[in-house]
């Protein structure tokens, strides 16, 4: 089970990044980061910790500004303009390690809410949108829930709910699994698997090579707080070029 | 034996009672009176204080006497007995609520006000009550100032105009840019209260109720305006000070944080020292200011600097990834605050705004130190001193502390209540 044939990948580009840089202070996360993201295309994003994986997804919606180079999503190119990230933000999603679900609303409005306030989708119509995703991730029945009566797992899959009642062109996970027991892991990766064949362009970074091999049509390993290696995921775990990849992903897969 | 340690249990069982040691009144007693020869000889004195302090209070409670034109008058009916006079209570009632220059047979309006005042807040307090009330919430203000204070319904109407006429012009600038809606907003409103006030000086006669002089406000009705228009202003610029503390402005920042700590920096009865005598210097001559606004600016102040505090305590409670989450589905700035960040962090900042509120209620009492005839202010000074009850402390303050009671009582439960409708967390 490699490539379905419904994963297409199309030649439009849905995010660019050239020359980009990016300091906290006087330490230097991000260096000369170049990554052109074609529609469709799913990406897994693997590295150490402290590598700066988190910190460039979290630069492409804006989450953290770079210094230098230019990031271009969806043909916008993001600038320090306030209703210009605001527009990014609304078309790219994003998943968090920690579900950050909304504690105070009920599953349901935590899913209409930026719906209604961001796209002024009447209520009606995005609570319609919104049980469309629930039942999507398999958890309508939790809609007048509150976040904290659920298991890790189905916070995680309402999570990524909430992100798709926006309609996003791009999706971005960090880690969405790594906070999850493993019996939960596998329902959150299978809503990832179903949403990437239905060919949402999806950046993860995640240590689930599983998962990696079965959707990825492209590995990123970084180090140190650049790209070191990228690669087809066949080629990338068994044949990796450099040697930190290689020790990388023996401590990884445990041997 | 060997072959039974393999075990599988087919039919879960049913859950039995507790044995009847386990429940009841007597358990209680036992572990929480009794448990040890300490605790019983604990429990044994706390049952003796009770007892001698009932002893003590009960008679002059109940023997109090209620009907009596002086204290002179009580002390004959008395006849040497120790009980309360609680006849001065009854005798000077009206002045202990509404103060002693508030015209007499004007008596209903503060009483219709404050019941107005409950219709008007429990929409406020009860998100379950229909949200239509809320109309009623929004023309409170200018119900409860014209019953009070009196004069022409047209003054009230028209300001409240001048409301409804800046959020109009707001909202049409609005698109251009907030701070553009905003300022268009005040010059709309203030020219219309320029002009307005031509208007309802010409039309002083329509719908006119006796005006009431602000010096003429006194006993527990001072209280409670001073009290419900200070915490009803306060939560909201206390809000906005904790927000303006977070700014990434630091004209805004530096604003924000001078006011706070310099308010925290100094006591309340210097600000109404202030608000009582030095303001006036600052003001053109000729302007009257009057001092109920005055000291209404300087506790407001004084408490949302605390309610401040108190909030970006909440603020800094609530998980970064919060703030992400809504800037990450795309919420501006306004949004975000108003959706996510502010209900959470108001509900845990609850106690600490309940804590100011009930402080600052009972701070409204220390406007008897600049000549205001609050509720403390009549009893020291009017009543004290009267030849009939020159004397009688302990009826007059007890009654005073339990009228307070009352109220902050009240308020503490009602957090209490709202903590519990808000806890949707479970954690
Ligand atoms: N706000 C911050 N201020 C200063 N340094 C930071 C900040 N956030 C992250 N860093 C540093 O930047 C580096 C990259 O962090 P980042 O969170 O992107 O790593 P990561 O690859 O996602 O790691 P992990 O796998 O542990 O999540 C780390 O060394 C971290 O210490
Ligand atoms: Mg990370």
């Amino acid at each position: 089970m490699t490539q379905a044939t419904n994963m297409q990948v199309s030649d439009e580009i849905a995010i660019n990044i050239q020359g980009m840089n990016k300091w906290y202070g006087q330490f230097h996360v991000l260096r000369d980061i170049n990554l052109t993201v074609q529609r469709g295309e799913r990406i897994v994003i693997a590295g150490p910790s402290g590598s700066g994986k988190s910190t460039l997804i979290r630069c492409i919606n804006a989450l953290e500004e770079h210094q230098q180079g230019s990031i271009e999503v969806d043909g916008t190119v993001l600038s320090s303009d306030i209703k210009n990230i605001d527009k990014i933000r609304s078309e790219v999603g994003m998943c968090f390690q920690h579900f950050n679900l909304f504690p105070h609303l009920t599953i349901l409005e935590n899913c209409t809410l930026a719906p209604i306030w961001v796209r002024k989708t009447p209520k009606k119509e995005a609570e319609e949108i919104a049980m469309h995703f629930l039942e999507k991730v398999k958890i309508p029945e939790q809609a007048d829930k509150y976040p904290g009566q659920l298991s890790g797992g189905q916070q995680q899959r309402v999570a990524i709910a909430r992100s798709l009642c926006m309609k996003p062109r791009i999706m971005l996970f960090d880690e969405p699994t790594s906070a999850l027991d493993p019996e939960m892991i596998k329902e959150v990766l299978d809503t990832m698997i179903e949403l990437a064949h239905d060919g949402m362009t999806m950046l993860c970074v995640t240590h689930e090579m599983g998962f990696a091999r079965q959707v990825a049509n492209r590995v990123i390993f970084m180090d140190q707080g650049q790209i070191v290696e990228q690669n087809e995921p066949e080629e990338f775990f068994n044949n990796p070029q450099s040697e930190r990849t290689k020790l990388f992903l023996s401590q990884i897969l445990g041997h | 034996m060997t072959d039974n340690i393999a075990f599988v249990r087919h039919d879960t069982l049913p859950p039995a009672p507790p044995p009847p040691s386990e429940t009841g009144a007597i358990k209680w007693v036992r572990e929480n009176l009794f448990s040890n020869v300490l605790n019983s000889v604990l429990t044994l004195l706390a049952l003796y204080f009770i007892y001698r302090i009932a002893v003590g209070f009960l008679p002059w409670m109940l023997n109090g006497i209620w009907d009596a034109p002086s204290l002179q008058a009580c002390r004959e009916i008395l006849n040497g007995e120790s009980a309360g006079c609680f006849a001065v209570l009854t005798e000077r009632w009206n002045q202990l609520l509404f103060g002693f220059k508030y015209p007499t047979d004007q008596y209903w309006r503060p009483s219709l006000a404050f019941i107005l005042l409950f219709a008007s807040v429990a929409p406020v307090l009860f998100s379950k009550l229909p949200r239509k009330m809320l109309i009623l919430t929004a023309a409170y203000p200018f119900i409860g100032f014209w019953l009070i204070w009196g004069g022409t319904i047209v003054a009230p109407v028209l300001i409240a105009l001048g409301f409804v006429f800046g959020y109009v012009v707001f909202t049409r600038f609005e698109k251009n840019s907030f701070a553009a809606g905003l300022i268009s907003a005040i010059i709309a409103a203030l020219v219309f209260w320029y002009i307005a006030g031509f208007v309802s000086e010409a039309l002083s006669g329509v719908l006119a109720l006796e005006p009431v002089p602000s010096r003429d406000m006194g006993g527990f009705m001072l209280n409670i305006i001073l009290g419900t228009v200070c915490v009803s202003l306060s939560l909201p610029i206390g809000i906005l000070l904790a927000l303006g503390r977070q700014s990434r402005m630091p004209i805004i920042k530096g604003i924000c944080v001078v006011f706070i700590e310099f308010i925290r920096g100094v006591p309340l009865i210097t600000l109404l020292f202030v608000a009582n005598v030095v303001l006036a210097y600052f003001l053109p001559p000729g302007t009257t200011f009057d001092l109920i606004l005055r000291v209404i600016i300087m506790i407001t102040m004084f408490s949302s600097a605390y309610i401040a505090e108190v909030i970006r305590g909440g603020l800094a409670a609530l998980p970064k990834g919060q703030y992400e989450a809504a800037d990450s589905l795309g919420l501006d700035y306004a949004q975000s605050m108003r959706l996510i960040i502010l209900p959470q962090a108001l509900k845990i900042s609850i106690p600490g705004i309940v804590n100011v509120a009930v402080g600052l209620f009972k701070d409204t009492t220390l406007v008897s130190v600049i000549s205001m005839f609050d509720l403390v202010g009549m009893i020291r000074g009017p009543i004290l001193a009267s030849t009939e009850w020159n004397g009688v402390y302990w009826e007059l303050f007890g009654a005073a502390s339990f009228l307070f009671f009352i109220v902050c009582y009240g308020i503490s439960q009602y957090s209490q209540w709202l903590e519990r409708q808000l806890a949707t967390d479970h954690r």
